[in-house]
């Protein structure tokens, strides 16, 4: 018996205006996986993910969560069915407490048990999140400030968890943290949508890279991929 | 001099009117905050408030009853324009939303004058449900209005209670946050209409008192009530810098004190300039200061990033 995808997007199209975002793109992330999706900048990338959140609306195509359509539903509501974003640029609220930044993710549970632990447990992922959780979350480095969105994005409890570019801007120290963090979020049993610039990183950490361009999927790569950059630089360029 | 002419009595009645503007600069400011909106018909509201109370006056309604069912209206109104109107045009831009409560504002202002011109055959209807707040008592040897004393006092308990609401829970943390970013309060699960239609909720109980103590200062109620204040309202929210709650309360406060002390030291042969004063004023302001008087040295802009 094959377990249905936690998250299923079915040939998506997305326009703006009479430009083509994503085209016919279908991919799939499954329970306790981490996918990859890269490409250059403009391929669609972030386009998808704000289809899936029901930012953008598709003109075609489908996107499930555990086989549920979330096609035309509110971002809010999209939330609360179990997916998170890690918006680029992690959009954190300066002028709000590192600690009201986390709890502004409850929004987006299902039920209110065990929040209080889940705050914990998000401080033990990221201890700096937990030394400044008193301070207003604008005095944050750039570092600090992706740990406490992405920190913000686990306490909802989603069963999937989207991230934008989490690295980018950042220390390569840094970067490091935010891997590993992911690592140890997938064995909470979360899916993980990982969209990079790193291209490489990310072939080599994913369980499967979608590597897209264009507005659609050119190659599916695995670590073992990771190394043979010729075929990723021919499908970045390939028009 | 006009500090000569400045006494204790007009400097106290100064001050509650910056309380009753204050109110409007807060309640005008919430719904700013989450629709990014100025909503224009704010002060129609008021005159709805007013205008039950008047005829609840007219109807020997008890005064309980008259402030209740003025609370009752004004909150009604708000969120049906919330409903009706807000929330279809909310993806649209700020100008067809701004353009919206111009017309909703006249809309309900031209109600007002048919129903009070034709019907009764008047200008306006007097509310004297309210009369006994206009009464003064001697406070330290100060006349002081008995309207003056419950505005101030309405506006502390209102402004303590929203600092407890934005500052203890949850849905007050949601408040602030979809403030400052709506997107990505959103994307957290935060509840859009939930969100702005608790914000037009506490801005309609608010318009609802405001209404309440604009009768008892101004008690012959007529289809422009609250125009007026609410334009002046308005500048002073604009002059505080409305991109925040308290800022916009304290310019709200500041320039109803302001016009407060300048209607009361000029002769009235000479309160015809205050306007022009008031406006010349706010316009080098503005110029000095684009963000507001009391935006702190970053600019919103940069706190945005």
């Amino acid at each position: 018996m094959t377990v249905a995808p936690v998250l299923e997007v079915e040939e998506l199209e997305v326009s703006y205006g009479p430009v083509a975002a994503v085209r016919g793109l279908s991919l799939e992330v499954r329970e306790r996986e981490i996918v990859g999706l890269i490409g250059p900048n403009g391929a669609g990338k972030s386009t998808t993910l704000h289809a899936v959140m029901g930012l953008v609306s598709p003109r075609g195509g489908d996107i499930r969560l555990k086989g549920r359509s979330l096609r035309g539903k509110a971002p809010e509501l999209v939330a609360r069915s179990g997916v998170a974003l890690v918006p680029e640029g992690r959009r954190i609220f300066a002028d709000l407490t590192v600690e009201d930044n986390l709890r502004l993710g409850f929004a987006g549970r299902r039920s209110r048990n065990g929040a209080e632990s889940d705050l914990d447990a998000v401080y033990d992922l990221f201890p700096a999140v937990r030394e400044f959780r008193r301070r207003h979350a604008g005095a944050l480095s750039g570092g600090q400030q992706q740990q406490l969105a992405i920190g913000r994005a686990l306490v909802a409890r989603p069963h999937v968890l989207l991230l934008d570019e989490p690295s980018l801007g950042l220390a390569p120290k840094i970067v490091d943290i935010v891997f590993e963090a992911l690592a140890e979020i997938r064995q909470q049993g979360i899916s993980v949508l990982l969209v990079e610039q790193r291209a490489q990183r990310t072939v080599a950490f994913a369980d499967r890279t979608y590597l897209m361009s264009n507005g659609e999927i050119r190659l599916v790569l695995t670590p073992a991929d990771a190394a043979d950059t010729d075929r990723m630089v021919a499908a970045y360029f390939s028009a | 001099m006009i500090v000569g002419v400045v006494d204790a009595q007009n400097l106290v009645d100064a001050v509650g009117l910056g309380a009753i503007y204050a109110l409007m600069a807060v309640g005008i400011g919430l719904v700013f905050g989450v629709l990014r909106l100025v909503n224009f018909a704010y002060g129609q509201l008021i005159m709805a408030g007013a205008f039950t109370i008047a005829y609840a006056s007219r109807a020997n309604w008890p005064t309980w009853a008259a402030v209740a069912a003025c609370f009752g209206v004004v909150l009604v109104l708000s969120l049906a324009m919330e409903v009706a109107v807000f929330r279809p045009l909310r993806r649209q831009s700020p100008a067809v939303m701004l353009v919206a409560t111009f017309a909703i504002a006249f809309l309900l202002q031209n109600i007002a004058l048919l129903i009070v011109l034709k019907v009764q055959g008047q200008l306006g209807v007097p509310a004297s449900a309210v009369a006994q707040l206009s009464r003064a008592v001697s406070v330290a040897g100060v006349d002081v209005r008995k309207v003056t004393i419950v505005s101030c006092g309405v506006a502390v308990v209102a402004l303590g209670i929203l600092w407890l609401l934005f500052t203890r829970t949850t849905i007050g943390l949601q408040m602030r946050a979809a403030s400052t970013d709506f997107t990505t309060a959103r994307l957290l699960g935060v509840s859009a209409n939930r969100v702005i239609a608790i914000a037009v909720a506490i801005a309609g109980v608010i318009a609802g008192a405001v209404a309440v103590l604009l009768t008892a200062r101004t008690p012959y109620v007529q289809s422009d009530f609250a125009l007026h204040d609410m334009i002046i309202v308005l500048v002073g929210a604009v002059v505080g810098g409305i991109d925040r709650l308290w800022t916009a309360t304290l310019g709200g406060f500041a320039i109803g004190f302001a016009s407060g002390v300048i209607y009361g030291a000029l002769p009235t042969d000479k309160s015809v300039y205050l306007p022009s004063v008031l406006f010349t004023l706010v316009i080098l302001v503005l110029l000095v200061r684009p963000a507001g008087l009391f935006a702190g040295g970053r600019s919103s802009a940069v706190e945005r990033v």
